[in-house]
């Protein structure tokens, strides 16, 4: 009884009719309930150091520990913490400044357009990765906070873009000069017809930083730029390359961050595909059109089977 | 008869800068409307037929206040509109509303039929909880989408585009307009639906006195819905009037090849169409510079004085008026041969 009524749920609704979400939130929500809930999980602080050098993955250390002999099971818990927090702090950052940028620059349009765009082209051609670098580099040892900053400040290029061509191409459609007919004021139309259109653009936009970030900052802190004090899946593959440890055959070292970058990108990207499906109905119903031309089939197939019989 | 004039077009002339804007370009502009005038009146229809880029969406477009016109100006019950600011503004757009031609795109996809309601009854009349939802499922149930409840709560793209037209009117019943501005509302649409539409709209225009002013390029619907038919050639009106006379004996040589170019089941070989072969057939661009009448390029009979000037309007019959230089022997033509015309009335 109470199951039946927890399956009609429009929760679980959704979720049966989104596969793609379903699996994402559940790689999205393992994540988050081990890195945040980490003390659960695991006896040992992220900093603990034990005696026993390089060991391979046993009944006290699931994932063995490093050359300095820390557990790399505690390690990646902790780091991830920090690695979602990036990214989300560069995930808000960056679509704050493209959807102001964006979309100003898509409404006003004339003089104003031009100059945004322009701007926005010039933070396109400048490659990010080493821009990242030299920041990075000129502050030496940044903290993964000031990473965040940094990705967030150097990403909203690429979203701007999309949402300022978005605004323009919905801006003329008919539904918004029916609004102007009608009387709504200039930020009505702006917010209430136009906006809700692009929460697609935008929430893909903001979960695509976030893998973006992560990644990023993965990268940043693995080439040495990173401070290497603290803990993130960054820090720990950085740790890893330094001391030899895939030469060594320590390869727990590097499942443990490698792992947990995989999962949270994927869970996250999933989450994007079914953003986009919500978005845009018509990627559902062909999704689901697919699956009734396939039990069409399968129907007419077990029929005829049932005939010649 | 004593009739009211609720909307009024004097002497309206549209140019749009097609280059120039920026340095390199040459300046180069496009006369979209030259010297359009008429009135449209209370509880009537009005159809203003021509090709595309004839400059009939145009009109619409200087109505609902887009662009504003070069010269000339447009009056609501005798006020510039384009003067309107603040209250004034609000009971214009109240009053005067416009049809979209493409009902998939004049309704916003992520809202429901119920919110493209409720905005109007809430900005213009003030509608709360119960009474707001009664009104919608009223204004639903005018235009035939029934049962409200059910069809309020769907999505746009859950409806067929005649659905969407009626949804669309919908809206503008709820807003309560009186002057319909509709632009093609039913060329998107299906031949069977067509009708429905159209039975709608006369249905408002009889019983609530409600004006339309009907754009369109097919000469068959514009003859069931309308009581007066203006033809727009390059933004210039050649030929306008009572709507059976202009269609049934048309003067204007480009008001002869538009009908005859309309297909019609009783005729069973399509008409040779009577056009000059030796010249593009494209509509010509009209500039500020251009002299003479703009049909002159594709006129079977024209003449070299077609270049000099456009020909003032000559009545030729009682409320048909024509503007061509051939005008004045037609007249006389048509008085001698004197027949009485039978008024076809629109069923529905």
């Amino acid at each position: 009884m109470t199951l039946k009524k927890l399956d009609n749920h429009p929760l679980f609704k959704f979720l049966r009719d989104n596969p793609k979400a379903t699996v994402g939130f559940i790689l999205i929500f393992t994540i988050m309930l081990l890195t945040l809930g980490a003390p659960m999980f695991t006896r040992f602080e992220a900093g603990f150091r034990s005696d026993q050098y390089r060991v391979a993955p046993n009944s006290v250390f699931i994932l063995g520990t490093t050359q300095l002999g820390r557990d790399v099971w505690a390690q990646t818990l902790y780091g991830g913490r920090t690695s979602l927090l990036v990214g989300i702090l560069a995930g808000v950052i960056a679509v704050t400044l493209s959807t102001v940028i964006g979309i100003t620059a898509g409404y006003f349009g004339g003089i104003v357009d031009g100059i945004i765009t322009m701007v926005i082209n010039i933070a396109m051609v400048i490659p990010q990765i080493p821009l990242l670098l030299i920041i990075a580099a000129l502050m030496g040892g940044v903290s993964p906070m000031l990473i965040g900053v940094l990705i967030g400040f150097t990403s909203w290029a690429w979203g701007a873009r999309v949402l300022r061509s978005q605004t323009m191409s919905i801006r003329n459609r008919e539904f918004i000069y029916s609004a102007e007919t009608l009387g709504e004021t200039k930020l009505r139309r702006l917010f209430a017809e136009v906006m809700p259109n692009m929460l697609s653009m935008m929430s893909s936009a903001f979960v695509g930083t976030i893998i973006y970030a992560i990644m990023a900052q993965a990268t940043l802190e693995y080439i040495g730029f990173g401070d290497p004090l603290s803990v993130t899946w960054g820090t720990m593959l950085y740790n890893a390359q330094n001391t030899a440890a895939l030469q060594t055959g320590a390869w727990w070292e590097l499942l443990g961050p490698c792992l947990g970058l995989i999962v949270l990108g994927s869970g996250l990207t999933l989450i994007n595909f079914s953003i986009d499906e919500l978005s845009n109905p018509k990627l559902k119903a062909q999704r689901i059109m697919a699956g009734y031309y396939k039990a069409k089939k399968a129907e007419i197939t077990y029929t005829k089977a049932g005939e010649t019989e | 008869m004593d009739r009211q004039i609720v909307f009024s077009i004097k002497n309206v002339t549209m140019d749009f800068q097609i280059s120039g804007k920026t340095f390199f370009s040459k300046k180069r502009t496009l006369r979209a409307l030259n010297n359009v005038s008429f009135d449209l009146y209370k509880g009537e229809s009005l159809a203003v037929v021509g090709e595309s880029g004839c400059g009939k969406s145009t009109l619409c477009r200087i109505a609902m206040r887009f662009y504003t016109p070069s010269r000339g100006e447009m009056t609501y019950n005798g006020e510039n509109v384009h003067k309107f600011k603040g209250n004034p503004l609000r009971n214009y757009r109240q009053k005067v509303q416009m049809i979209f031609q493409d009902p998939f795109s004049s309704l916003n996809p992520l809202h429901s039929i119920y919110y493209h309601l409720k905005r109007p009854l809430q900005l213009y009349h003030g509608y709360k909880g119960i009474e707001l939802k009664a009104k919608m499922n009223e204004a639903l149930e005018m235009v035939g989408l029934v049962p409200p409840e059910e069809q309020g709560i769907k999505n746009p793209h859950q409806l067929s585009g005649g659905q969407k037209q009626r949804a669309f009117l919908a809206r503008i019943l709820a807003i309560g307009a009186d002057v319909i501005f509709a632009d093609e509302p039913t060329s998107m649409l299906d031949v069977s639906i067509r009708l429905g539409v159209l039975n709608l709209m006369n249905k408002l225009k009889r019983e609530m006195g409600k004006s339309f002013l009907y754009i369109t390029h097919d000469i068959a619907t514009a003859r069931y819905f309308s009581d007066r038919i203006i033809v727009l050639y390059s933004g210039h009106m050649v030929e306008w009037g009572d709507v059976d006379k202009v269609v049934k004996h048309p003067v204007h040589p480009y008001t002869k090849l538009l009908i005859s170019a309309a297909p019609d089941p009783e005729r069973e070989t399509l008409a040779k169409l009577e056009v000059r072969d030796d010249v593009e057939k494209e509509v010509t661009m009209w500039t500020p510079e251009s002299r003479g009448c703009p049909f002159r390029n594709r006129c079977p009979v024209a003449e070299s004085r077609c270049a000099d000037d456009f020909p003032e309007a000559v009545e030729v019959k009682p409320d048909q008026f024509v503007r061509c230089i051939h005008a004045k022997e037609w007249k006389t033509e048509n008085s001698a041969a004197s027949e009485k015309p039978e008024r076809n009335q629109p069923v529905g």
